[in-house]
């Protein structure tokens, strides 16, 4: 089980937390303005590389603040 | 000591494993083999055991050699395989959690001597009796406690004499875990008799063939952390290779000090007889035939042969099939590899696992305040997520469909209540409150009145419908807003991401109220009267309209009353403090001939209106156009969650699935919930499905069953007929709009006071 670094709360068990997939994804300013193509990128696609990822996560049980930090998907170790 | 093994008694001595007492005793074999049924004895002194597995009391799969005698024990043997205990385990399991500098996996001689060297907080996990270092300042040794499992992030699960589980986060972690004796091979090297070499030291025991075919560092754990393994060929066993940013491994794990295994030899003999896997009377024959079919990847092997799979998960099987491979193939033994090392390290029963969390501790149950009153009358209570909810309150010998005929006649015909307390409640505040929610419902909430509420539907950006609720607005930045009661949190969590993430800069807070109110609905068209005569608010028509909130007493409670309705009735839902329900609701059924009424009932009612259950009709793949919604979807406001969705080509497409309403064409043949449709249930397959049932009752209102079903293009298709073939007996049933009941809607005003 993953140790999470909550910056409010310090490090907490994996099970006190949910997971918001990629971070600095934005809502877009003007959804109406974007092609099917570009909202649907929005909606449904998020990056998933082998290695540093910036995630979100929330520390649902706990604080319930949101947050990011950097993963390395393959050695599950916080980079940041 | 006295004991019994096999219906037979012996004497045992104090400290003695059941495998060390039978051999002592001079039981050579007693076990049989799991498929060939050829006789076995005791072959290990060790957690590797692969053939005295025996049954205590009502524990299947314990191994001889890890069972500590006691008096009067009794075992019997197993042939590799026990019965799963259907009665559920008396004994209590317990769990710590605990944090540590150090954690050393393993008492023996290297893993003391990295316990007395490292500082902090350090604990020693020893799987055998006894360990000559002893908890101390900074120390804790446990002995009989086997490490289960490495996980990510330094964290270890163990088990305490197989009764209490230890969670251990340690900063770093030494692997002092040593070898395993492997078999030699050889044409019957199974027989009662032939035992490692290590055991016979151990048992001290004469008249036994000592085998050894070398050690195999016990690699497990270190694989398991993600460590990498490297062929050793001085000792003919994978070792641990490479380093971990905190676990690192000591003593015989590594090799060192192992003796150097001759070169392998595929001895001469009969290969159906030279047993590799033990517990699974796998062979070398057996291999030779894996290979024989083409397979190469140990992987394979090993699934074709089953080797390594047996309880003992190969502990003294795997490394000799490795090497068995490699030499039939002609490769180095390090480029195949070995299989996956999982968890758990040994056996472990989901009684240890689960600890205490079991029975009424398992999950809360959520419990309304009015909850004692439901038992006292009988209610039988469904569970929605953790809340135990009244379903139907049978009178004396009633059964479900008659009882919710009666108590939807009584909403419909006279005066019925409803605990409705369990609908979350969410209180948002701030100047920003109606800026977000604008953003977060379909419909817009400007026009809202202080005072009024205002039904609404909550997307996710992909347009589907996520969650649906009531909006009051109880003042001038200060709302509150239902939720289905399954919901609550995940709606809760919803607002508070976007609140945090993306619009950090709105002014709003969000407070869970679900517990601080209790929710007593009042339906029928004798609820205003009935009311009435707890209240000095105003309910006539007039003062008190449709959608209205006004706050007042109610039998003597300060009370919030909305007139709201979930069944198309007149109605009236009554919140007060939820410390003071239970004395809400005896005064509303002391007030008249009320009918107590449950979450089945309220299911028919709000079905025969068509009144969507988010979860039950919806399913994640649903737009409020879909449901038949449109009027609750903004044109007006520029951008909502959800909204540029419904304009992609797959959510506008005209031959959706849409909510509509099916009448069996026999009146009483029930269409079972989830139901595929077809139009023709005699087309050769594979039948396209037009469809499903999404709810399907009784009605006492219409007299008849019907249901509403998500039907592809199913609002051009009135009229048609459509079957649902796989019902037994099949039902056929016509396509109708879907509110079956007063659709102009004129029951809700009810009778004029």
């Amino acid at each position: 089980m993953l140790l999470v670094p909550c910056p409010w709360c310090g490090e907490r068990d994996e099970t006190e937390f949910s997971y918001g997939a990629e971070a600095e994804v934005a809502y877009p300013a003007d959804p109406s303005a974007l092609t099917d193509a570009e909202w649907g990128a929005w909606v449904f696609f998020r990056a998933n590389p082998k290695g540093p990822l910036k995630e979100r996560w929330v520390h649902v049980q706990g604080c319930r603040r949101w947050f990011g930090v950097v993963r390395d998907t393959a050695t599950n170790e916080f980079v940041r | 000591m006295r004991f019994r093994f096999d219906g037979t008694e012996y004497e045992g001595r104090e400290g003695e494993t059941l495998a060390a007492a039978l051999v002592r005793n001079g039981v050579v074999g007693g076990f049989t083999s799991i498929y060939l049924g050829r006789p076995r004895g005791v072959y290990t002194a060790d957690e590797q055991e692969p053939n005295a597995l025996v049954q205590v009391g009502a524990e299947p799969l314990l191994r001889a050699t890890l069972v500590e005698l006691e008096d009067g024990l009794e075992a019997m043997p197993l042939a590799g395989k026990g019965l799963l205990v259907t009665a559920p385990e008396a004994r209590r399991h317990d769990a710590r959690y605990v944090h540590c500098d150090v954690l050393v996996v393993g008492g023996g001689r290297a893993g003391c001597e990295a316990a007395r060297a490292a500082s902090g907080r350090v604990i020693l996990l020893e799987q055998g009796p006894s360990c000559e270092l002893e908890s101390g300042e900074g120390l804790q040794v446990l002995t009989r406690t086997v490490a289960l499992g490495l996980y990510e992030g330094n964290y270890v699960l163990a088990a305490e004499r197989g009764r209490r589980a230890w969670h251990v986060r340690a900063k770093r972690i030494v692997l002092a875990t040593g070898a395993l004796e492997r078999p030699e091979l050889f044409e019957d090297n199974d027989r009662p008799g032939v035992m490692l070499a290590g055991a016979v030291e151990r048992y001290r025991v004469d008249g036994m063939r000592a085998v050894s075919g070398g050690w195999s560092p016990r690699v497990h754990l270190w694989s398991q952390a993600g460590g990498r393994l490297r062929w050793d060929d001085r000792i003919g066993a994978p070792v641990p290779d490479g380093e971990l940013r905190a676990v690192e491994c000591t003593g015989r794990l590594t090799g060192e000090g192992l003796p150097e295994a001759p070169p392998f030899r595929l001895p001469d003999g009969d290969e159906t007889t030279m047993f590799v896997d033990l517990e699974r009377d796998a062979t070398v024959a057996d291999l030779r035939r894996a290979l024989g079919a083409g397979l190469r990847s140990v992987e394979h092997v090993k699934r074709y042969t089953t080797v390594g799979t047996g309880s003992d998960q190969g502990k003294t099987a795997n490394v000799n099939a490795i090497r068995v491979v490699a030499e039939l193939l002609g490769v180095d033994p390090g480029e195949l590899g070995t299989t996956t090392f999982r968890p758990p390290y040994l056996p472990v029963s989901f009684s240890l696992l689960a600890g205490r969390n079991r029975g009424a501790l398992f999950d809360p149950a959520r419990e309304t305040p009015i909850h004692r009153w439901h038992v006292q009358h009988g209610a039988v209570f469904e569970n929605v997520g953790q809340w135990k909810r009244p379903r139907y309150y049978p009178l004396e010998g009633e059964r479900m469909d008659a009882a919710v005929l009666r108590e939807c006649a009584a909403a419909r015909e006279g005066v019925a209540m409803m605990d409705a307390s369990t609908l979350g409640k969410i209180d948002v505040q701030g100047p920003d409150a109606v800026t977000f929610l604008n953003r977060l419902y379909t419909n817009a909430y400007d026009s809202l009145a202080v005072g009024m509420c205002r039904y609404g539907v909550m997307c996710r950006p992909d347009g589907m419908v996520f969650d649906d609720g009531v909006v009051m607005r109880v003042g001038e930045e200060r709302y509150v807003c239902t939720t289905t009661t399954g919901n609550a949190a995940p709606v809760l969590n919803w607002m508070e991401e976007w609140l945090q993430t993306e619009w950090p800069e709105l002014r709003v807070w969000l407070t869970s109220v679900t517990e601080q109110w209790a929710t007593v609905a009042v339906a029928g068209p004798g609820s205003r009267e009935l009311l009435q005569g707890l209240t000095a608010i105003p309910l006539d028509r007039e003062s008190f309209p449709f959608m209205g909130i006004r706050e007042g007493e109610v039998a003597g409670l300060p009370a919030r009353v909305c007139r709201i309705s979930f069944s198309g009735e007149l109605a009236f839902e009554v919140n007060v403090d939820g410390r003071r329900g239970l004395e809400l609701w005896e005064a509303i059924q002391a007030a008249g001939d009320v009918t107590p009424y449950g979450t089945e009932a309220m299911h028919v009612l709000r079905a025969e209106k068509a009144y969507p259950i988010v979860g039950q009709d919806t399913d994640g793949t649903v737009t409020p156009q879909d449901l038949g919604l449109d009027w609750i979807v903004s044109k007006v406001k520029p951008d909502f969650m959800g909204k540029r969705s419904f304009a992609r080509l797959d959510t506008a497409r005209p031959d959706r699935k849409q909510l509509v309403g099916l009448l069996p064409l026999d009146p009483d043949a029930l269409l079972p919930e989830g139901a595929q449709l077809v139009d023709d249930p005699d087309a050769p397959p594979p039948v396209p499905m037009v469809g499903h049932v999404t709810s399907s009752y009784r009605s006492a209102a219409l007299g008849r069953t019907f249901a509403l079903a998500l039907v592809k293009g199913g609002r051009e298709r009135i009229g048609e007929v459509v079957h649902a073939p796989l019902a037994s007996p099949p039902v056929a049933a016509e396509i109708v709009p879907m509110v079956l009941y007063d659709p102009e809607n004129a029951r809700r005003d009810g009778r004029p006071l």
